[in-house]
Formats: structure tokens, C-alpha cells, sequence
């Protein structure tokens, strides 16, 4: 169990973490939101609801690290067609609540997020519940993994190909 | 125009080497598709192996039909239209699962998952009335090929064998990729949908010609090498089997490389437990022929999308809004294969896939453009002048070439003018 104090100021410094990968994300700053990524990080968009075996069924995204950097590599090209144009992005991230502790130590956290995305197509939202397991690496909190489980992930859903 | 074209005036939109824009954007030219396309000819609609038990079930679709997919309790396969025979409600609500019947909610009618009505809440109101009059509808023909369900509403018409034609031997040789000699459909679907008009889908899934420009993003760098198969100087081809079926033939390339799962992008040795497997089943010089030509890339008239590794299932729900339905294929028998295979189609395809985000931004980008007036036409002649034959007498071209889509309007326009 934290102190009181000490759960405030964790509290404090995950949710300024996930105000910050927020902003990246809205901005299309890709290498930046790359560098918030531990080593062995996962980054996991199920379909089809959100308990499905990832090894066993498809999910829109399961990157692994090396995935993760090859996603955003295609993004720097400038030749990734779905975002150039870029679509235009803001999030509201709330709900930001401290669970269970991982047994290797990582931080538990989830939040919820609705995104309002302007693109080429039209203007679509997306509203998702978040969990991710942070890590302070050489002081700095990174993400170790992040599922977003989109509300309406049974369904037909138009391209996600901005960072979500 | 909204008004559908009388069957002598198919010919004023559908050229050899042209279509008309319209095609794609007139509401009342896809009702008549739904009913000379989907309602009529045979259309792909869910495999065996998605029903592998007894009273198993699965939700599918024929364009905005949705139709219930259910192996009965004598192990036959049925597609059951999801409507009420009383006032027409659902009668399933859920993706899958396993049940003997399915009861409506709206006044408790209760079907067999063969159709059969077998109940009514309160039955002294129906004294007198004949409960095999009362079934669910369903698709009037079924059929299987190698654990493929087709369904047509047509009652009369070429069997799905004579339909599939030439085609039938592409699905064949991917079963083949299975020790066990079959294809399974057990990783789930992605559900892709896309504000276009599902004929810019169909047309583009055997289009060699746009890989170099819509996929170079990912081409450049994943260092992968699906690149050259689709440039100036690839000896792939593009294949006509008529009946609107189109393949791009990568085989001569994979040939010229000689060197077993370099198709996949991988080696024997990397995949030792199923190299074994496939010598096993196969002998050590089949199985080498097999895993050097790779799967087939073809596109099944109107919806089956075999394309290597993965396939995808088009639906279309209006003329300008379709869903690509998308899984891994998973080979009987090949389990570390089907966990690369799995991996490989989740990067690639879906809502965020490297490849098919931008394929499909293309679809919505076309549905946009034609709306425009002018040049009304869409041009489809690339190749046109050195249309060849193969040796069973299929019109082949480079792979760049649109021979493809001139082959799926083709058969396109025999289907509209014959109602
Ligand atoms: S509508 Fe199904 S029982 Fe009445
Ligand atoms: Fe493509």
C-alpha cells in the first residue's frame, strides 16, 4: 500500500504522463510519442471485444516494439496516404484511476478517452477505455504497454491510422 | 441517372476499355446490382470450419443481408435469413454460438436452426394453420467447395463448380498449404468499413499496378521485397478466368527465386515443424514446388478475396458505404505457420493496417472524385495491347496491367443485361 502522499504524487505524475502522450498524439509528434515506449513495450487495440487471446485472434493493432517503431517510421515517410493530409485530432482524457500493482513492479493505470478526429473523409469519434503499465526507467516514467479497448470494437470501423 | 438501365443500355456505360463513372455512385444502379449480383449469382458467405460442431452458429451476410450460417443437428450446413417469419424481427443477436433453436423475443416464435418453425407462444390462435408454411427464409442454394459455403437465391443457374470455373483450381492449390489439405477460419474478423462504392474494392484487389505507389510507405521501410513483384520489369501476371474471377499470378517470380517460403518472406528453417509436416504429407518434391509457388492472390466474383496470407470478404451496404471483412488464413496441421500468418495479416490489413489503410483512404478518395462530371469515363485500357493467352487459354497481362478489371465488368455487364 502507498502512503497517502505518495499515492497523490504518483497519481500526479502518471496523469501528467498520459495528459502528455495525449498531446503527442493530437500533434502527430511521432517520434516523440515513439520515445515514451519502453523496450519491450505492447501496444494492443483489440477487436471484437476486449478479452480476446491476442495470439490466437485478430486485433486492429498487436505491435510489438520493433512493430511499434515500424508503424511510426511509415508515419515520417510522409507517403502513409490515410494521414497525409494529417487527420486533425483532439482528445479529452478522464477517469484516470491507479490499479492493481503488476507483479514485476510496472504501474497500473487506466483511463477513458474520447477523440474527435477531422479527416478527408469526415469527422468521425472514437471513444475508448485505456490501460497501460508505466515504468520509471532512468527516472522518467515510460509506457510498457498500453490497451485501448474502443468502445465499439465489434463493429465495422472506419481506417484508425492516426495514433490512438 | 437514377432510373436503372434497361438491358440494351448496359452497353452505353460498360465498354471494352472504359466504364462509366456513374456505376460507381447511382443509388438506383445498386439496387440493381443487389438484385442481378448479390440476390442471384453465387456469392461467398462463410466457411465450414466456422461451424466446426453440431448446432454451432455464426453470423454472415449477403450484401445487407444478414444471414445465420448453422451446422444442424445432422451436421448440415444452412443459411437461415435472420427474419422473423411472424413481423419480421431478428431472430439472432448474436455473432456466434452454439444452439439448437433460435426463439424471436418479439412474441417467442421459436425456429429450428435448420428453419424449422417448431413453436408459437400461445398456439390455439394459429388452429389450422400449417407451421411448414412458417419457416425462416433462407438462401435457396448452397454449396461448398474444399470447406468454402456459396450461397445463391437464384433457385435455377450454373452450379457454383461451373461459376467458379478456371478459378476452382486457385483454391486448390491453397489448400494445399495445409499438411492436412484443408483451409481453416478460426482467428475472427476485422471489420473494415470504408465510405466507397464496393466495386472500387473489388476492382483493386488484382490491380498490380497500384502496389508501387499506395503501399510505398511500407515497401521502404519494412526492406520488403513484395515491391519489385509489382514493377516494370516483374514477370508476375494478371489473370482473367471469366465469370468476373481475376488472380495475380506471382508464380513466375517465386520460380525465379527458387527458394521455398521466400514468398512469405521467410525459409524452411525458420519454420522447421511445418517444412516436416509438408514433406510428410506431400513428398520432399511437391512440398518443394508447393512452398516455392506460394498462395494465390484471387479475387473471387463478387466477394472472396484470397490474397496470400489473408482474405477478405466484401460487403457492400449502400453505394457508397462497404465492409472488408478480413482473417488470417490458418492452414490445418501448421500451427507455428498460422501464428505467423496471423501476425503478419494483423499488421497488414484492418482499420490500422500498414497496407490496407491506405488501400482503402484510395476507395474513399475514388468514390469522391467520380462524383465529378467530367471526363465521366474511367479509363481502363492499361495493357489493353498486349493482352495474351496461357496455355488453358486465360487472357494474361504484366502484372500492371488492367486486365482484371476489364474481365470483372465484362462479366459485370452479362449479369446486368440478362435480367
Ligand atoms: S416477430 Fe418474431 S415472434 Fe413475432
Ligand atoms: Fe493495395
Amino acid at each position: 500500500m502507498l502512503s497517502r502522499e505518495s499515492s497523490a504524487t504518483l497519481i500526479s505524475a502518471v496523469t501528467a504522463f498520459i495528459y502528455k502522450e495525449a498531446r503527442l498524439q493530437d500533434e502527430h509528434q511521432y517520434e516523440a510519442w515513439e520515445a515514451l515506449w519502453t523496450d519491450d513495450g505492447v501496444y494492443w487495440v483489440p477487436a471484437n471485444g476486449d478479452d480476446i487471446d491476442p495470439e490466437k485472434e485478430m486485433s486492429i493493432i498487436y505491435d510489438n516494439r520493433s512493430r511499434i517503431s515500424l508503424r511510426i517510421k511509415q508515419l515520417l515517410t510522409g507517403k502513409r496516404h490515410t494521414q497525409t493530409p494529417q487527420s486533425r485530432l483532439r482528445r479529452l482524457v478522464s477517469n484516470i484511476e491507479l490499479l492493481d500493482g503488476q507483479p514485476g513492479g510496472d504501474i497500473s493505470v487506466a483511463s477513458n478517452s474520447m477523440v474527435f478526429e477531422s479527416s478527408l473523409r469526415d469527422d468521425t469519434i472514437w471513444a475508448a477505455r485505456n490501460e497501460y503499465r508505466l515504468r520509471y526507467v532512468d527516472g522518467e516514467l515510460r509506457m510498457a504497454y498500453k490497451k485501448v479497448n474502443l468502445v465499439n470494437n465489434e463493429k465495422a470501423l472506419f481506417t484508425l491510422s492516426f495514433l490512438i | 441517372m437514377n432510373v436503372v438501365p434497361r438491358a440494351s443500355q448496359w452497353g452505353e456505360l460498360i465498354r471494352a476499355d472504359r466504364v462509366h463513372g456513374s456505376l460507381y455512385t447511382d443509388p438506383a444502379i445498386f439496387e440493381a446490382e443487389l438484385q442481378n449480383i448479390w440476390y442471384r449469382t453465387w456469392v461467398y458467405v462463410g466457411h465450414e470450419s466456422e461451424v466446426p460442431n453440431a448446432n454451432d452458429y455464426v453470423v454472415k451476410s449477403i450484401g445487407p443481408q444478414s444471414v445465420i450460417m448453422t451446422r444442424d443437428e445432422q451436421g448440415k450446413i444452412n443459411l437461415l435469413l435472420n427474419r422473423c417469419s411472424h413481423r419480421g424481427n431478428q431472430v439472432c443477436s448474436y455473432d456466434k454460438g452454439n444452439a439448437r433453436s433460435f426463439t424471436c423475443p418479439f412474441h417467442s416464435w421459436t425456429f429450428a436452426n435448420d428453419g424449422r418453425l417448431v413453436g408459437y407462444a400461445f398456439p390455439d390462435g394459429y388452429e389450422g394453420q400449417d407451421r411448414s408454411k412458417l419457416a425462416l427464409g433462407r438462401v435457396t442454394r448452397v454449396q461448398s467447395y474444399r470447406g468454402f459455403v456459396f450461397g445463391s437465391f437464384a433457385a435455377e443457374g450454373p452450379t457454383l463448380e461451373e461459376h467458379l470455373g478456371g478459378a476452382a483450381e486457385t483454391i486448390d492449390r491453397l489448400v494445399r498449404f495445409s499438411p492436412e489439405g484443408e483451409v481453416e477460419v478460426t482467428a475472427g474478423f476485422l471489420k473494415h468499413r470504408v465510405k466507397a462504392n464496393w466495386k472500387f474494392i473489388l476492382e483493386n484487389e488484382c490491380d498490380g499496378y497500384h502496389p508501387a505507389f499506395v503501399h510505398s510507405s511500407i515497401f521502404g521501410v519494412a526492406d520488403s521485397a513484395i515491391g519489385k513483384l509489382y514493377g516494370g520489369a516483374s514477370t508476375a501476371v494478371t489473370r482473367d478466368y471469366g465469370n468476373g474471377h481475376t488472380e495475380i499470378d506471382l508464380r513466375p517470380e517465386f520460380r525465379k527465386r527458387d527458394a521455398p517460403m521466400s514468398w512469405f518472406g521467410t525459409t524452411e528453417e525458420r519454420l522447421p515443424d511445418y517444412t516436416a509436416r509438408m514433406k510428410a504429407a506431400y513428398g520432399n518434391e511437391q512440398a518443394r514446388e508447393i512452398m516455392i509457388d506460394g498462395t494465390p492472390h484471387v479475387m473471387i466474383f463478387p466477394n472472396l478475396f484470397i490474397a496470400e496470407i489473408q482474405m477478405f470478404v466484401i460487403q457492400p451496404l449502400a453505394v457508397d458505404d462497404s465492409v472488408q471483412h478480413v482473417t488470417a488464413l490458418q492452414f490445418k496441421g501448421a500451427p507455428d505457420m498460422n501464428r505467423r500468418l496471423r501476425q503478419q495479416t494483423m499488421g497488414s490489413v484492418g482499420p490500422a493496417g500498414l497496407l490496407l489503410a491506405d488501400d482503402s483512404e484510395m476507395y474513399e478518395r475514388c468514390h469522391r472524385g467520380v462524383l465529378a462530371r467530367s471526363p465521366e469515363w474511367i479509363f481502363l485500357g492499361r495493357g489493353e495491347q498486349r493482352e495474351r493467352q496461357d496455355e488453358l487459354g486465360f487472357k494474361i497481362g504484366h502484372v500492371t496491367d488492367e486486365i482484371p478489371s476489364r474481365g470483372i465488368w465484362r462479366h459485370y455487364r452479362s449479369l446486368m443485361e440478362a435480367v
